[in-house]
């Protein structure tokens, strides 16, 4: 009857490695080019997200400011916010970011990604970038709203640079995070429910709207395991005139990065299994 | 696959299974299908066709038993299966979000189609499908018959062994069939590309297969041409009068929610 070879054919002919980087750089951007093309069309999307960041600065910021025992190192009080104010859009808008996978499968979508020969890893790092291209958009209009309000940013090419890529790290940590809950629960209402459920503690738990040293000692355990307390700490440095960084921006950055390597793992691992 | 001779077997099934806890949805299939052939897999709902197609197009694990796409185990080989097959799933899979052109463009980096290449093939499989003049417009405003022709140049853009088809036309018009039965007999023709395909349509089945297996609770109830089956069924017989013989009688209980759901939002999206 059927005949099937024992030894299965090699694998067609190895790539060198540069082109195989090219091959794995392309299908990553193929995955970020989608989220570009959707953001030109409908530009929108962004303006509205900058409500939650103006509220928190104009209003919570600005009340705030004015409470005297709440000391913020040599801050004014609305400069230390509005670098966690920067990091929680960061993490609103990427913790929410899973939710297009569901919509994905949902409609079918997914399958072209998954029936590809890109990589597992490709594809994650892909979405997870995705998320970081609108947490930039957010992070611009941050910038631009803390201008308004006085605060005192650094503008030196080096200190923007590294804030975009430490936002560009963040979100993709947390658009990864979000991913692997997605894979999870793999309905739109279970991960909105989670996704809400999850940003609150995550924000509160951090050094965003308060120094560390406020807080009472459980609480500074939990948030020193937070990786938002990470990403606000080094914004802070970045970000503000005379800011500085509690861990200091190497360990800031290898917190982050070393994360976020270990959730691309598992990610991939899970997003393969998600179109079953 | 360009040294391939036209009587090779291309896709390989054996004694390939797939259970879900008790459930076993896929049941020892054994079958090959031969290079440039139309092959269509046949069944009631919740037979086990698009758990077999998922199989072989390495979107879900084998459970036992082996299957080879162009001689790579779809298991241990499953990179290199997805390198030379196409897939157009059952449900929408091209972006509605994005322009067609902007579709081809993803599966072509997904696929590495080389840059040079990129521009001339995606025009290409644009003009095939007929697709040239809406290219710059978002899928969302295509008609369901132009996102299959879509969907199916994207799964064509890397030049795969195989195109894997699950139910092509379901929630289509007459008119709309047609267009898309058109396209994938020139594909066979042009690209000399295998083809699998599901469907409930008989007539389709009929006309469209050179081959093809009758599923039934996960087995293959019967094998051959469209008309050695008919014949075995009697003089006079059509598809459909094989499908009832050969089919439990219990298909229609068979489908459930989810199936209903799925072909639903399939037939919506399409339609």
């Amino acid at each position: 009857m059927l005949n099937v070879p024992d030894s299965p054919p090699a694998s067609t002919d190895e790539p060198r490695f540069i082109d195989r980087t090219f091959g794995y750089a392309t299908q990553v951007f193929a995955v970020v080019a989608v989220e570009l093309q959707k953001l030109e069309h409908d530009p929108m999307e962004l303006l509205s997200r900058a409500i939650q960041p103006a509220l928190w600065l104009l209003l919570f910021g600005e009340v705030m400011a004015k409470v005297r025992g709440l000391s913020s190192g040599n801050l004014q009080y609305l400069d230390f916010l509005s670098a966690g104010i920067l990091a929680q859009s960061v993490l609103f808008v990427a913790i929410f970011n899973g939710i297009s996978t569901i919509w994905e499968r949902d409609l079918g979508i997914l399958h072209r990604y998954l029936a590809s020969p890109a990589p597992r890893s490709a594809l994650v790092i892909g979405k997870s970038l995705s998320g970081s291209v609108r947490a930039l958009s957010q992070a611009v209009i941050v910038y631009a709203l803390a201008l308004i309000i006085g605060v005192d940013i650094r503008l030196d090419p080096l200190a923007v640079l590294g804030v975009v890529a430490l936002i560009t790290l963040g979100a993709c940590l947390f658009s990864t995070v979000s991913l692997i809950i997605a894979c999870l629960v793999k309905t739109r209402e279970r991960f909105m429910g989670i996704g809400q459920v999850l940003t609150m503690p995550v924000f509160f738990a951090s050094n965003a709207i308060y120094p560390l040293d406020l807080m009472p000692l459980w609480l500074r355990t939990i948030s020193s395991l937070n990786p938002l307390t990470y990403e606000v700490d080094g914004l802070r440095a970045l970000m503000l005139v005379g800011g500085q960084s509690v861990y200091g921006l190497t360990i800031d950055f290898a917190v982050l990065f070393g994360i976020f390597a270990v959730l691309i793992g598992v990610a991939a691992k899970m997003y393969s299994r998600m179109g079953f | 696959m360009d040294n391939m001779s036209s009587h090779e077997i291309v896709v390989q099934a054996i004694d390939l299974s797939k259970r879900f806890g008790t459930f076993t949805a896929v049941d020892g299939a054994t079958f090959g299908v031969n290079h440039g052939e139309i092959f269509g897999l046949v069944g009631p709902n919740g037979a086990g066709k698009s758990t077999l197609i998922k199989m072989l197009t390495t979107l879900l694990p084998v459970t036992s038993g082996r299957a080879s796409i162009a001689g790579f185990d779809v298991e241990r080989q499953a990179a290199d299966v997805r390198r030379h097959i196409g897939y157009v799933p059952q449900l929408l899979s091209a972006d509605g979000q994005l322009t067609g052109y902007q579709n081809l463009l993803l599966s072509a980096r997904l696929y590495g189609v080389p840059i040079s290449e990129r521009k001339t093939r995606i025009t290409r499989a644009l003009e095939g499908m007929g697709l040239s003049e809406v290219a710059d417009r978002l899928v969302q405003h295509y008609s369901g018959g132009m996102i299959r022709r879509l969907e199916i140049a994207q799964s064509l853009l890397h030049r795969p062994a195989v195109l894997f088809l699950d139910e092509p036309t379901v929630g289509l018009d007459p008119v709309a069939r047609r267009a898309v039965w058109d396209h994938v007999r020139l594909i066979r023709t042009r690209l000399k590309t295998t083809i699998v395909m599901t469907s409930h349509y008989m007539d389709e089945v009929d006309q469209q297969c050179d081959r093809m297996a009758l599923i039934d609770r996960g087995r293959i109830a019967a094998i051959g041409t469209p008309s050695e089956l008919k014949e075995k069924a009697g003089t006079g017989a059509t598809l459909d009068d094989v499908f009832v013989q050969l089919t439990s009688g219990t298909a229609e209980l068979e489908g459930n929610y989810r199936d209903v759901e799925r072909a639903r939002l399939a037939a919506r999206e399409h339609g």
